[in-house]
């Protein structure tokens, strides 16, 4: 997990020699690690003040609050690892969402794998939208997916007008979804945990997720090297497409109601997450565990918030202050392994 | 005016034996030019679609909304041009917003309210001071460093004022905020959007200040070798880019007298699609002021006579989506085209000599 970064993995003390004792050494200094170190102290320090914060009801509210930003997280990672990024995330779960409750309306026997799939599709479409217009302009992916986070919501808007869909209890089972526990654990939990081991053992082992990270290192180099960039960022995009897609299904099935303005701002919610979790905003490095990872700590702030009493207006601020230290850390580790490299170059000589 | 875009296209243009008739023919053909012929037609058109457009109460109500707008995007569009961007200008105008509401109403509605207009730019200042300083002397990357700070300030607004809305402003301010002048239809503040508006221009345009910022945007480490004071110019961008946003929040106060958290939410997205469909490229390095008073104008524009043509509202997000997007991806197109041409042309004259 820890290696799919070389640049973010510093090399253990010389003294370590065993492989299993350099593979401790770097977990422990990984970012990754870092960042579940905080969400691990966060869960003890309000569990401390507040008994009541994880008993099952409260974990399982946890996990099912921290899903749907999971999900999205990890297709927002592999966007920005290949140095772009898409703020039209949130206005594509509010399409989705919409979309679902329109599909159920119109068709109410709609079978579940059939709604899953109108979801992941209709997003995996946006996303490739995206996805085309960024690598044929040639302009910076935030300009673009500015541009479609607009068009994407003002399409919801003309739709949904002032509609509101309630899919919580048409059909039972879809509605059900959001509540069932499988081992103990919630549904929804369990589909964010495959997501992101999936898509973690992608860019961790096959080649095409490896070059994502040497796209977002170096464009220019990627394309010299053979990599087909364009295509790469292309399904970079649809993959956060269809993964936001697959979030807003989920949404509607948690969240019952599904309108015009679903899942407004969430975009910010979404990177904020992503760099959180130590990817860096330039591309290249990070991983999509920490994306997770950084998903889920940003979720539990809310609940734990709530629970040591702490007014909720200051939520956002945290969240704010939250993400600069974490652009901060990037930078600092950055300097370091710089320097480190300078003083073996020069020993080297 | 005209001067300006003169200037602005000499620094973009490389030098080329400057005759007056080569100057006015690129000027006609400028990329300024073109986005002013756009806001001309556009208005041209709706005056004679749209039903009731050609007014004077047009003038007032589609400038009134154009005010912030208009005075985020003057810092917006200097700080694009050095290469980087400020996604915080929304949260800080809310932040101002909902200090002055909580100083009012704790003054018990009869303090010096001048003196709150001051704390509140004081406060935006110390805002973008903060922004400069990540960004210009930690050396941060922006677009990050400013999306953790619109959350920060608008959390801190929320700190501030919390679910509390505040509206019992003096009248006469509110009055003046929304009056416009009699006749021509231009709301009264607009004298002093143009003001700053002016003092922008001069800044980019004329000034040594202004011109390093475009030798920034195109390269920061040819910059410094030239003895640009690259962070120094950053950081004053930044400070800039407060106050303005500070001050545009305190006229939203004012205009539709209430203060409350979510003052000016979301209104970064639409000064950034201003500012870049005014003609400044996301890449830094080109762009001007014309461009950009023209880029806002035209958004208002299309959203005002869609509003008064009986589009729903809804409908307009679309539209400025759809702007942003054709504004970076036209020049972009446009220079392929002319890439290829030139392609072609030079095949031809190497197949010339062969003949």
């Amino acid at each position: 997990m820890t290696r799919a970064t070389t640049i973010d993995a510093p090399p253990a003390s010389r003294r370590a020699s065993s492989p299993v004792a350099r593979g401790i050494g770097r977990t422990f200094a990984s970012r990754e690690f870092s960042v579940f170190a905080a969400l691990a102290i966060l869960l003890v320090v309000t569990t401390v003040a507040n008994p009541r914060f994880l008993t099952p009801q409260g974990t399982k509210d946890l996990l099912l609050n921290a899903a749907i930003f999971v999900v999205m997280a990890v297709g927002e990672a592999l966007v920005i690892i290949t140095r772009n990024v898409d703020l039209s995330v949130g206005s594509i779960l509010g399409l989705t969402a919409f979309s679902t409750g329109a599909v159920y309306s119109a068709v109410p026997s709609m079978p579940l794998i059939g709604i899953f799939l109108v979801g992941i599709v209709l997003g995996a479409i946006l996303g490739a939208v995206n996805g085309l217009i960024v690598t044929t302009a040639k302009v910076p992916a935030l300009v673009i997916t500015l541009g479609t986070l607009y068009i994407f919501r003002g399409i919801n808007n003309a739709w949904a007008g002032s509609t509101q869909y309630f899919v919580g209890n048409d059909p039972p089972e879809f509605g059900n979804l959001s509540v069932q526990v499988v081992a103990g654990v919630p549904l929804l939990a369990l589909i964010a945990l495959v997501v992101t081991v999936v898509f973690a053992l992608y860019m961790f082992g096959a080649r095409s997720g490896r070059d994502l990270y040497a796209i977002g290192s170096d464009p220019v180099a990627a394309e010299l090297f053979g990599i087909r960039v364009r295509t790469r960022v292309i399904t970079a995009f649809v993959a956060s497409g269809a993964l936001s897609g697959l979030a807003g299904v989920l949404y509607a099935s948690r969240f019952n109601s599904v309108g015009a303005d679903t899942g407004t701002g969430y975009e910010l919610q979404i990177v904020a997450a992503v760099v959180v979790g130590g990817v860096a905003i330039f591309g290249g490095s990070g991983t999509v565990a920490g994306a997770a990872i950084g998903a889920v700590l940003l979720t539990t702030m809310t609940g734990a918030l709530a629970a040591l009493n702490v007014s909720k207006f200051w939520q956002q601020a945290i969240v704010g202050v939250l993400i600069i230290a974490a652009i901060l850390i990037t930078k600092i580790i950055s300097v370091r392994n710089a320097r480190r490299l300078r003083v073996s170059e020069a020993k080297n000589v | 005016m005209s001067d300006t875009k003169t200037r602005a296209e000499a620094a973009a243009a490389p030098a080329t034996t400057p005759t007056p008739r080569r100057t006015g023919r690129r000027l006609l053909r400028s990329r300024d030019a073109t986005i002013v012929y756009a806001l001309v037609l556009i208005v041209i058109l709706a005056a004679i679609f749209v039903p009731y457009f050609a007014s004077v109460t047009t003038v007032s109500f589609l400038l009134i909304d154009a005010i912030p707008i208009l005075l985020m995007a003057m810092p917006m569009a200097l700080i694009i041009i050095t290469g980087e961007i400020d996604l915080s200008v929304a949260s800080t105008a809310g932040l101002s917003a909902a200090l002055l509401g909580v100083l009012w109403h704790q003054s018990g509605s009869h303090g010096n309210i001048a003196v709150m207009f001051v704390i509140c730019l004081i406060v935006g200042a110390a805002c973008g001071a903060f922004n400069g300083f990540l960004i210009a002397v930690v050396g941060l990357p922006s677009l990050a460093v400013t999306i953790g700070t619109l959350a920060l300030f608008r959390g801190l607004a929320l700190v501030v004022i919390g679910d509390n809305a505040v509206a019992d402003f003096p009248v006469s301010l509110t009055t003046f905020a929304t009056s416009s002048i009699p006749g021509i239809g231009v709301p009264t503040v607009m004298v002093f959007v143009l003001v700053v508006v002016a003092v922008f221009a001069v800044i980019l345009h004329f000034t040594p200040f202004g011109r390093a910022l475009f030798a920034l945007g195109y390269s920061t480490e040819a910059a410094s070798f030239v003895g640009i004071r690259v962070n120094r110019s950053k950081f004053w961008l930044y400070v800039a880019s407060g106050v303005i946003s500070s001050a545009a929040g305190l006229f939203w106060v004012l205009r539709y007298s209430s203060a409350q958290s979510d003052s000016v939410q979301g209104l970064e997205l639409s000064v950034v699609a201003a500012v870049l469909l005014g003609g400044v490229s996301i890449f830094g390095g080109s762009g001007s002021i014309v461009g950009v008073v023209a880029g806002v104008l035209i958004i208002r524009t299309v959203n005002y006579s869609l509003q008064l043509g009986g589009l729903p509202d809804t409908a307009l997000t679309i539209v400025t989506g759809g702007l942003l997007v054709l504004s970076v991806v036209a020049p972009s197109v446009s220079a392929r085209f002319v890439a290829a041409r030139d392609r072609r042309a030079r095949a031809r004259l190497a197949d010339a000599p062969a003949t």
